[in-house]
């Protein structure tokens, strides 16, 4: 609360919400959302009526329908989903939480070392790790599947051996963080190596050592950078296909929801006004993990740390 | 995460406990009274407790139907089977080959992606019963397309007529318009809409990522209709080429036909428009005639009358040529074997017999959307009329059917070039000529 | 119901075992490797903190971006060497051309754009009434699976010829104020900057929470003391805001430009890379996942790789020379 009080007595404040700053960011806001709202209005509207007037005739002629989340939810009438997307859904929750936290917490130990336990050549490897940043994952499925079907060799020497994790909850969390590493490694070491440098050399000459600082000092302080990453890890495995489909299957007892969604287009694509429906199916927990952790977006966390 | 350990097992305990109870009382009774001999042939091995995998791109409610035919099969054999649909599927199929993770059955629609599959060295030739099968059921053109270098790896599964023309008959009725049974016929007809101010053809090409493949399947029709099919095989093998005088003269006719202004209003929003969308607008008039595969019926919302004298209904696409004796082009699916083991090899038997096609076509009921060029299975199994049509001229034995030829040719060709040069055509007016070049060029060398 | 239940509980079971050993295992080793002293305790911290990651980076992006360069210089099938062949195709290519122009348009254009107005709303959001409905708005694109998005934009870009009816707002605007629709897809070079107008609508939700919470991260004692210096306005941003999330602001940068390079999905499913608007990933993926031919893709892989080398050089000369200001 105290945080609260502050931002509000802060004379900045005024300065940028004037009211032409005000129209301008709401005008965007409203340019951003009517795409969105013209999806959204078409998936109340059945195929014909969406193929023959455009979304907006809603507001004039509205014949609203919920045949396309009844599709959705259900599946349609002549296929055989006991459950309909549930379990799908709780594959997709099953799916996304390790595979969000996994990367973050190997990534942050990593943006530490390479930003306070400098070695010869860390500056040169973080730039290294910037750039697999632009390794196509496409380009990563089949080595990657090779190595946990069949494990790696060198000759007849076995290095690892088969992992036998495809098509396993553990054979899409591992390739999801290992895609993510380059991108959380390069966004938390901007973070971390901003981080005040006399608290960290204070807490080194208390004689903490890297493993206590990470803990008690950037772990704590790193909390914004880490919800804010998290947020985006959280939607691009939530969202994910390829991964999905190359490391599980579309059964059931794994495949995620946007993989049930993609199939209810049908063979020959016939199904595609369900997808509007689907879209907002599945839109409603990505929202809920982006309210809950926006929060951790806290002014002040290092007021005071700073001389 | 209030909930101990202990209290979740012993959860997930009961729960299963009394799903086996519904299990046992559900399934039992209607074991009994199965004439396995009947149903599904004799002479399978019984491997009780055995699972085959199958990976295709057949998605939702068609797959479901594949599961429903396939329970007869799993209650004789004791064999079950595992059925996983992707519209991916040619993305990961090679994917998932490739990485060790093969399915045990992959249910493939283009020869080409066979041949890749075959080429990687993991795919199984098709054991001694089902090559007999095919002997037996199938025309010598379907088994070469299952076959790669004189091999046979992969029986075929369902077909589809694409030589047809989607139409309304209310709207024709209306306008005085009778169905044309040769090509002159369709174009007098197409002027008589042009004069009456109606766009006599529907047409769109777009499908995302594959955009083009309809206008492949209208150059395939005309090439059949004008030359035959012995010019139609020497084009997918190269030798004859696209730039060879009668291929180009088949594209003035598509020219004169679906790039063609007067009949078609628009030809470069034909280039945008999906595929899907093209002949919506059929039962109101909006335009005239589609030419289609039998498979754009999934396209009309429920409660379309798809009839003989409905709101729509299809016509054969008459002939060009008349020493081409009733050409017929279609596609299909193979099932290609990844793996030797005998529940794979008696599924793959069971696949190519026709009790299996009769029992796929039954699932289907009165809705149809199924159909086989197995020659086992009588016209009568049809319960749909439009698969009777197609059925008719599938097992038609002196028509001259051919199959989709992008889908034959090279990837780099099939589903690469030919797509973008001939959208292209469409939406930038590039000359048939230009093409045809860019096309040839881009063959891979062998 | 008791079926779902019997399924799904284990599934969750397995994701409390997977977490709670993952941090188990994490703190026997912090534990153990903190025990260590002297001069093996630097060496024991970096083998702790970065090993794991350099083990996950190795077996998932090193050893397939070698085999990648390796693949390129490899027949389609990946069975015979062709030394340059496939980058000789690739240059000679006419269609090519385009593709790299496109590609340099988007990485010139879209990591410029979306940051610049990211940037912009974080700092008129920062404490504006409402802040947190106008950033979950403006958030929303990035949560809509790219599916639902091209359905989403198919609804703007549509293009029906005049008789029959728009169903594309784009083209509805146009004709409500008396001008002629064109078929917006297929207009060159315009295309190109309607599909970026996506690409921008989607990601300028990263940018703005990114910065946004580097603003958030300022010290508010030294934006108040320098506001009560009479900072005010534009002069508040460019001396004390901006400055403080300068490095954020060139990570984002850099951010976007790497997603715009890798981007393929926004042209694959609008126009299929048609109508001279396909970009470099796009026709890797064609090559790769379409056309079957491995090693022009991969060719084309490294291209990509190759693109990304200027801004890693500004990065790295970024990174040293704000080192040498602290």
């Amino acid at each position: 609360m105290s945080t609260l009080k502050l931002a509000n007595a802060n004379p900045g404040r005024k300065l940028f919400s004037t009211r032409f700053a005000t129209i301008v960011v709401w005008t965007i806001t409203f340019l951003w959302t009517v795409p969105t709202f013209g999806l959204f209005a078409s998936s109340f509207r059945n195929k014909q009526e969406i193929f023959l007037s455009g979304w907006w005739h809603i507001f004039t002629n509205p014949h609203l329908t919920l045949s396309n989340y009844h599709a959705v939810i259900f599946g349609s009438s002549s296929s055989t989903l006991s459950d309909g997307v549930l379990p799908y859904l709780m594959n997709s929750i099953v799916i996304t939480i390790p595979a969000v936290i996994f990367p973050v917490v190997v990534a942050t130990m990593a943006a530490y070392c390479l930003a306070w336990v400098k070695f010869r050549g860390s500056d040169a490897l973080f730039f290294f790790i910037f750039a697999l940043q632009i390794v196509p994952i496409q380009m990563s499925l089949v080595p990657l599947l090779q190595l946990f079907t069949g494990g790696a060799h060198i000759g007849s020497i076995t290095i690892i051996p088969k992992l036998g994790i495809a098509g396993h909850f553990a054979g899409i969390w591992l390739p999801h963080t290992m895609f993510a590493l380059p991108l959380a490694i390069y966004l938390l070491h901007n973070f971390i190596a901003s981080l005040p440098r006399d608290l960290m050399e204070a807490a080194y000459v208390d004689g903490a050592n890297h493993f206590k600082v990470f803990r008690q000092i950037v772990l704590p302080l790193s909390v914004p950078a880490i919800a804010a990453f998290s947020i985006f890890q959280f939607l691009w495995v939530w969202n994910d296909l390829l991964v999905a489909l190359t490391f599980a299957s579309g059964t059931e007892e794994v495949a995620p929801i946007n993989v049930k969604l993609a199939s209810l287009v049908g063979q020959w694509g016939s199904g595609w006004e369900t997808l509007t429906a689907g879209a907002f199916v599945t839109i409603a927990i990505p929202l809920i993990v982006f309210f809950s952790l926006q929060r951790f977006f806290v002014r002040g966390l290092l007021a005071g740390s700073v001389k | 995460m209030s909930i101990s350990k202990k209290g979740l097992l012993a959860t997930v305990g009961v729960a299963s406990l009394s799903l086996l109870a519904t299990f046992v009382t559900t399934v039992a009774p209607a074991d009994a009274a199965i004439n396995c001999n009947k149903i599904i042939g004799p002479g399978y091995a019984q491997l009780k407790g055995k699972t085959v995998t199958m990976f295709t791109s057949i998605l939702d409610p068609e797959l479901s139907k594949y599961q429903k035919a396939l329970a007869s099969f799993t209650t004789c054999t004791g064999i079950k089977v595992k059925m996983e649909g992707s519209n991916q599927f040619e993305a990961l199929l090679p994917v998932r080959v490739k990485g060790g993770n093969a399915p045990d059955i992959a249910i493939i629609p283009q020869p080409g992606l066979l041949a890749q599959m075959v080429a990687t060295g993991k795919a199984v030739p098709a054991p001694a019963q089902t090559l007999k099968n095919v002997n037996k059921y199938w025309s010598p053109g379907w088994k070469g397309y299952g076959s790669v270098n004189g091999k046979f790896y992969a029986s075929p599964n369902s077909a589809n007529m694409k030589s047809l023309v989607w139409y309304s008959p209310k709207q024709f009725a209306k306008a005085g318009y009778t169905v044309p049974t040769t090509w002159t016929g369709m174009m007098a007809l197409a002027d008589k809409m042009a004069a009456a101010k109606q766009t006599a053809f529907c047409g769109g090409i777009g499908s995302g990522g594959a955009t083009g493949w309809p206008a492949t399947d209208w150059l395939e029709e005309v090439v059949v209709r004008q030359f035959g099919g012995q010019v139609y095989a020497d084009w997918i093998s190269h030798k004859i080429k696209f730039s060879d005088p009668k291929i180009l003269a088949a594209m003035k006719t598509v020219e004169g036909w679906m790039l063609n202004s007067k009949y078609v209003g628009d030809v470069k929003a034909i280039a945008t428009t999906t595929f899907q969308a093209a002949g919506l607008g059929i039962p109101a008039g909006s335009c005239m005639m589609l030419q289609q595969a039998s498979f754009y019926a999934a396209q009309y919302p429920a409660g379309t009358d798809v009839s003989k004298n409905g709101d729509v209904w299809a016509f054969y696409l008459p002939g060009i040529n008349t020493s081409v004796k009733t050409p017929v082009e279609g596609g299909g699916e193979f099932f290609a074997a990844f793996s030797k083991r005998p529940e794979v090899q008696e599924l793959q038997n069971y696949l190519s017999t026709p009790q299996w096609a009769i029992n796929r076509i039954a699932t289907a009921g009165s809705g149809g959307g199924w159909l086989s060029a197995n020659s086992g299975v009588p016209l009568s199994a049809y319960k749909n009329p439009l698969d009777q049509l197609s059925a008719k001229y599938l097992a038609d034995k002196n028509s001259t059917f051919v199959f989709d030829a992008s889908d034959a040719m090279p990837a780099a060709v099939g589903a690469g070039t030919e797509w973008t040069q001939l959208t292209s055509w469409f939406a930038d007016g590039k000359s048939s000529a230009d093409v045809a070049k860019a096309i040839d060029d881009s063959w891979p060398a062998q | 119901m008791n079926s779902f239940f019997s399924t799904n509980l284990p599934k969750f079971e397995q994701i409390l075992v997977a977490i709670a050993a993952f941090f188990a295992i994490l703190m026997v080793v912090f534990y153990l490797a903190g025990k260590a002293n002297g001069r093996k305790q630097r060496p024991i911290a970096i083998l702790v903190l970065l090993g794991p990651a350099m083990v996950l980076l190795t077996a998932g992006l090193i050893v397939p971006a070698i085999q990648t360069i390796l693949f390129s210089f490899k027949d389609a099938n990946s069975i015979k060497f062709i030394g340059l062949h496939n980058y000789t195709w690739l240059i000679q290519n006419p269609d090519m051309q385009k593709v790299f122009v496109n590609t340099l348009l988007w990485i010139i254009i879209t990591p410029f754009v979306t940051t610049a107005l990211g940037l912009f709303l974080a700092i008129m959001l920062d404490r504006m009434k409402r802040e947190s409905v106008a950033k979950s708005l403006l958030f929303m694109p990035m949560a809509i699976s790219f599916v639902g998005a091209s359905v989403i934009w198919k609804f703007v870009y549509d293009f029906a010829v005049p008789s029959k009816p728009q169903t594309g707002l784009l083209s509805a605007i146009v004709r409500a104020f008396g001008f002629k629709p064109s078929n917006w897809i297929l207009t060159q070079p315009l295309n190109t900057f309607l599909l970026m107008i996506i690409f921008i609508w989607v990601q300028t939700g990263f940018a703005m929470v990114i910065l946004s919470a580097a603003i958030k991260a300022v010290p508010a004692d030294i934006v108040e003391a320098s506001a009560l210096d009479g900072a005010f306005g534009w002069k508040l941003f460019r001396n004390i805001t901006f400055p403080m999330v300068r490095s954020t602001t060139i990570v984002v940068f850099a951010t976007m430009l790497v997603t715009s390079l890798k981007l393929f999905d926004i042209v694959r499913t609008m126009t299929g890379g048609n109508f001279g608007t396909s970009v470099i990933s796009n026709e890797m993926y064609a090559e790769v996942f379409v056309r079957f031919d491995q090693g022009r893709g991969s060719a084309l892989a490294v291209i990509l790789f190759v693109f990304v080398t200027p801004i890693l050089v500004y990065n790295i000369r970024n990174l040293r020379r704000e080192r040498s200001i602290a």
